[in-house]
């Protein structure tokens, strides 16, 4: 039992809170709770702290729209806790896509499949941010935001709190994107809310870090991380993980029996380091 | 074997780097175009009735953020997001009044909530104070084919439905000539006081509603600054934004007076 805790403690916290954000969403809606209202566009805390996407807005901005004060607001709430804290820690604490990738990786693993496509991938990981760039343009050019016409995010988390209708079929269109054709498709390579958040986490405090002196090289970590080129450093040199590409999901510290990563923050570790 | 003893230089990384850029720059001009396309299509949906308080719908639709906010706030489910399937701009608020109309609730929960500024609240405030009867949603609009009052039977659903009972519907009564003896009782819709709320279409009884919501874009022709109610100074107020259009012919481009003091000489040949 003990075992399963340590082995899973991060993949069962984020399942809660992913999940337990959707079941406020829902509850607001269908049972007129207060806790959080709205959906991962925009939201309301307790009726009062305002939370909005802030990949939405630079979309409507793109697209003309005049931004209300209380978009605005939002922004800076969600934006500034990314920034200094959580990195890109929305793709895989929040984003409800998350459980489809997932479980589509997972399901990866257990077929095999990932041995079965050792050919080169059709496209990089770079893409998600030339969507990210086309999206703004678009925006600009049709007079919305583009992104959000097509999400199959907001079509999920809409889906679950107002009502999917042919919602469904977006997401099993990312399910088996990401079982046969490409490792990580959505999440890894294509979706410019992640790429969003990669260039928005960059700098935040809480990294995962690397102890080389413990690390054994068996590898278990880049075999479930979704954006293995972020643990370059693994076996080689004890340093944080730096890239915004890092979700925080933490699969890789849980899953590593040696000691050899764990959570940290950035200035602590710094500190650490000129003191040496 | 021209290929094999024609030496190929590698590319330089200059030229390999413009190079990809330049694919980079083509798949995104691609994906581009057919993500541009496809919003062309989705955002086209004329016949969508949005909460009340909602700003024009080319504004709308890059205003709202699709949070769901109002559709919460809605006390009788009024408001829906559209659904993929629903043939809505996606993730937008709507209504359908046949099954759910607008209850024009005194203090339209529906619009404070609003983040976005998608439903303005300054359009429904009058004096400091909401004021539902000022709202704009869409305009009742009759066939009268399908209305059963135009018939001659008796039926004055849509007019007992209306909030605004006496203003937005009246009932006309004339001479019904085919029974020479009864009378006919036909509704009719004003437009300066009709706000599109759908309790008339959801009361129709006939059984597809011969009275029906439709945005007003949609609803009502446009009579243009060439045609103005002299006898209404209001009216007259919109030949401020009146331009003319002066288009030159072989026959008017000497003076009406000198053309015909030249005794018309040329003029039929033309």
């Amino acid at each position: 039992m003990n075992k399963i805790w340590n082995n899973y403690r991060y993949l069962i916290l984020r399942r809660f809170t992913q999940i337990g954000i959707l079941i406020l969403f829902f509850g607001a809606n269908a049972w007129g709770w207060k806790i959080l209202e709205g959906n991962l566009s925009t939201s309301k805390i307790f009726g009062i702290i305002p939370m909005s996407d802030p990949y939405a807005v630079l979309q409507m901005v793109a697209a003309g729209a005049v931004v209300a004060t209380d978009l605005l607001l939002g922004v800076a709430v969600v934006t500034l806790f990314y920034f200094f804290v959580g990195g890109r820690a929305f793709c895989s604490w929040v984003c409800p896509i998350n459980m489809v990738t997932d479980s589509a990786n997972w399901l990866r693993r257990v077929f095999d499949i990932d041995r079965a496509q050792l050919q080169k991938q059709p496209i990089g990981r770079n893409t998600r941010y030339w969507v990210l760039g086309i999206s703004l343009i678009v925006s600009a050019v049709m007079g919305l935001a583009a992104f959000e016409f097509i999400s199959p995010i907001s079509m999920l988390h809409r889906g679950i709190v107002f009502g999917i209708g042919f919602g469904w079929a977006a997401v099993l269109i990312i399910f088996v994107f990401d079982l046969f054709v490409l490792k990580n498709g959505w999440c890894g390579h294509i979706c410019p809310l992640g790429g969003f958040y990669s260039l928005l986490g960059k700098f935040s405090f809480i990294r995962v870090h690397h102890i080389e002196e413990n690390c054994t090289l068996c590898m278990k970590c880049k075999v479930v991380c979704p954006e293995k080129q972020v643990l370059h450093m693994i076996g080689k040199e004890s340093i944080p993980v730096l890239s915004g590409e890092c979700t925080n999901c933490a699969r890789c510290i849980e899953v590593c029996d040696d000691d050899a990563l764990k959570f940290s923050i950035r200035d602590l570790i710094q500190n650490k380091k000129t003191g040496e | 074997m021209s290929n094999h003893s024609k030496a190929k230089k590698p590319l330089s990384d200059r030229r390999k780097f413009i190079l990809n850029m330049a694919r980079g720059v083509g798949y995104a001009a691609i994906g581009g175009m057919v993500w541009s396309a496809y919003l062309e299509e989705a955002k086209a949906s004329p016949l969508v009735l949005r909460p009340p308080a909602a700003i024009k719908e080319n504004d709308f639709l890059k205003t709202c953020i699709k949070c769901g906010l109002c559709v919460e706030a809605c006390p009788y489910d009024t408001l829906k997001l559209a659904k993929p399937g629903d043939q809505k701009p996606i993730g937008t608020p709507f209504f359908t009044p046949r099954e759910i109309p607008c209850y024009m609730c005194e203090d339209i929960p529906c619009v404070p909530v609003c983040p976005s500024g998608a439903l303005d609240e300054a359009s429904v405030t009058v004096d400091g104070h909401l004021d539902i009867n000022v709202a704009d949603m869409g305009l009742a609009v009759i066939d009268e084919n399908s209305c059963v009052a135009f018939w001659g039977i008796q039926c004055d659903a849509c007019y007992r439905a209306c909030p605004i009972l006496g203003q937005a519907i009246t009932v006309e009564y004339s001479k019904n000539e085919r029974t020479g003896k009864h009378a006919f009782m036909k509704p009719v819709v004003h437009a300066d006081a009709c706000t599109g709320c759908g309790m008339c279409e959801q009361a129709c009884v006939t059984e597809k509603p011969a009275i029906f919501i439709l945005p007003r874009e949609v609803a009502m022709g446009k009579a243009g600054s060439h045609y103005i109610k002299g006898w209404d100074k209001k009216d007259e107020a919109r030949l401020k934004d009146a331009h003319a259009i002066h288009t030159t012919t072989n026959v008017s481009r000497k003076k009406a007076v000198d053309k015909l003091n030249a005794g018309f000489e040329g003029l039929l040949d033309e």
